[in-house]
Parts: structure tokens; C-alpha cells; sequence
């Protein structure tokens, strides 16, 4: 009872804080605060420069992707790096090695257990994701690839492909999800994103610029000036962390459901 | 931002957050959860926020709660120990 009084207290004083420490904040698009307007006599509006120039810079239209993929490419990077870490980490906890679980799947494949075979309930949700599936990844599809145009990019379209191998795990079960994209195939496109995008980085230096700084890609994209190059690197980049957010979001799933064992999973 | 669909969206905010954390089944917990980050995301489509409004119906709404759901699966009600 004292625990649970001290740790409303607790809770309680800890948000006043954070309350009286966002009242300071300037009004939500004000454009006289310092991150809009710049500071007086100092530093230059960043948001400013993002708005007016980046446009001319790198040809996106979609001023969050030209960001994050571009002036913000080590971020976005090290952001994949972090997904795949989770990933890796999840699949050192959680997967067991076991040699009597080998015998098994033999047997639960004999059974059946397709998309239309078994009961009712299979046949009707079976049905419905084979013909939602397709869609869902073809707009996955549309999103990572139309990224730098609309709302979307890597991480939302890796995300909504790697749900797509979800729900046939989920309507089926994880032996048919894992048929159709097995655990080395996933593990080896999550590395694959994260060598695309840390080789658009090389190539950059190779060519004797920075690293992540594509306008030097001209020279290997043909285009006129480095601004074309830098928007086409950046669907490139989009597709590396695209391939490693859905190897990893399978990866996740399929080690959680089935406590590591890869069968039998809900 | 239009001052009254926030007000409702926040409203609901909170009672979905406290309704997630007193629920004493964790299935409907994370289900709530799922709720919570759907109007989250609505939120920020509303401040103009479309790329993370988007991230956020992907990853918090969809599929973080696929993997709960995963997990509360692997549990069982009462504790061995």
C-alpha cells in the first residue's frame, strides 16, 4: 500500500514537471521560435534551410525523406543498425536448437495445413489472405518506392511487407510463412539492407567524396548534377532499410510466437 | 490543428492509456494498446506529421501489437512459481 501512494506521488510530481518544463515551449508553429526563425545575431534557421532549400538541393519533393535519407543519413542508418541489432538480439534469446523437434514437422505437414485444408473458420480467413496479401505488398511496394514522392519510405513499406508474411503466419500457420520466406532468407536480406545502405556510403568515398554524401554519384547514375544522383541514392537507401525491416519484423514474430523454436506457432 | 477533434482525440488517449494498464487481461490489454497507438497516429495526422503518423500506424499500431498478442499467446494465467 505505501509502495503504491509513494509511487503515485512519484508519477504525479514527475508530470507536473514535465508539464511546467513544455509550458516554456514556443506555441506549436509559432514562427518566431529559434528552431523556426533562427537566433538573433547566430545561428541560422536549420527547419528554414530545410524548407526553402532542399528541394533544389536533392530534387524530393517529400522534405521528411530528404531529410532522414540524406542530411540526416548516419541517423538513418545507425537507425537500421539498431533494428537489426534488435533482431539479432531476439534471435540469441529466444531460438532453440533442439534435435528432437526435427521429427516434427514432417508430421504436421502430412496433416495438411495449407491455405483451404482443415475447418471452416481456415477456409474462409485462408481465402481472404491469399487475396489481401498480394495487395498489402504490392503497396508496400508502392511505399518504399514511392517514398521520396509521398508519405512512406523504407521503414514504413519494410514494415507492412514483413506484416504481410505475419498474417499468412497468423491465417496458416509458421511452417507455410516460413516456406515461403525461411529463416536464412531473412536474416540474409536484413544483412543485405544494411550492406546497400553502408555501400551507398562507400561508394561515396571511393569516388573521393564524404561518406553518405551522394551528390558525387553523379558520376556513376549518369544524371545531370549531383541533386538527381542524391534523390535517386536515396531510394536505394530506402530500399537497404526497407529489405532489413522486414527480414527483422518476420524475424521478431516468428521467434515470438513460437518461443524460439521456429514450429507450431499459434 | 482544429481545437475540438483534439480535445477528443486526447480524451480518449488518456482513457484508452488508463484503461490498457488497469485491464486485468493482458489479450485485451494489448488489443487497447493497439487502440491507443491508432489514435496517436491520428493525432499526429492531424498536426500535419503524415510520415510519422504513418510510421506509427505501421510499427506501434500494427504490428507491435501482432507481437504482443505473440507473446501474451506464450503465457499462461497463473504463474508457476
Amino acid at each position: 500500500m505505501i509502495t503504491k501512494v509513494l509511487a503515485t506521488f512519484a508519477v504525479v510530481i514527475t508530470g507536473a514537471l514535465l508539464l511546467y518544463g513544455v509550458s516554456d515551449f514556443p506555441a506549436f508553429g509559432d514562427p518566431h521560435s529559434p528552431a523556426n526563425a533562427g537566433v538573433e545575431g547566430g545561428a541560422p534557421s536549420i527547419s528554414n534551410y530545410y524548407i526553402t532549400k532542399s528541394y533544389e538541393d536533392t530534387k524530393v519533393p517529400n522534405l521528411v525523406t530528404s531529410v532522414l535519407a540524406d542530411y540526416r543519413g548516419y541517423d538513418t542508418m545507425f537507425e537500421t543498425v539498431v533494428i537489426f541489432a534488435a533482431g539479432m538480439a531476439i534471435f540469441a534469446i529466444l531460438r532453440v536448437f533442439s534435435d528432437e523437434d526435427d521429427i516434427e514437422p514432417n508430421e504436421t505437414h502430412s496433416e495438411g495445413n495449407t491455405f483451404t485444408d482443415g475447418d471452416h473458420s481456415r477456409i474462409i480467413v485462408g481465402t481472404t489472405v491469399r487475396l489481401v496479401v498480394p495487395v498489402i505488398q504490392l503497396f508496400a511496394l508502392y511505399v518504399v518506392a514511392h517514398g521520396h514522392h509521398s508519405p512512406g519510405g523504407g521503414f514504413q513499406g519494410g514494415v507492412i511487407l514483413g506484416a504481410s508474411f505475419i498474417i499468412i503466419a497468423l491465417a496458416m500457420d509458421l511452417d507455410a510463412a516460413l516456406a515461403r520466406f525461411s529463416e536464412k532468407s531473412y536474416f540474409r536480406l536484413a544483412s543485405v539492407g544494411i550492406l546497400i545502405y553502408a555501400g551507398f556510403g562507400v561508394l561515396c568515398q571511393v569516388l573521393g567524396s564524404d561518406f553518405l554524401d551522394y551528390g558525387i554519384l553523379q558520376k556513376i547514375f549518369l544524371t545531370d548534377g549531383p541533386e538527381m544522383a542524391r534523390s535517386h541514392s536515396m531510394l536505394g537507401v530506402e530500399v537497404g532499410v526497407a529489405f532489413t525491416v522486414t527480414g527483422i519484423m518476420f524475424a521478431i514474430y516468428a521467434n515470438l510466437s513460437s518461443r524460439g523454436t521456429l514450429k507450431s506457432a499459434l | 490543428m482544429i481545437f475540438a477533434f483534439d480535445i477528443v482525440i486526447l480524451i480518449f488517449l488518456i482513457v484508452a492509456a488508463v484503461i490498457a494498464l488497469n485491464v486485468k487481461d493482458l489479450l485485451s490489454s494489448s488489443m487497447i494498446y493497439g487502440i491507443y497507438g491508432f489514435l496517436i497516429c491520428l493525432l499526429w495526422a492531424e498536426m500535419g506529421a503524415v510520415d510519422v503518423a504513418f510510421t506509427e500506424a505501421a510499427v506501434g499500431a500494427g504490428v507491435s501489437t501482432v507481437l504482443f498478442i505473440a507473446t501474451v499467446y506464450n503465457t499462461r494465467r497463473r504463474s508457476s512459481d
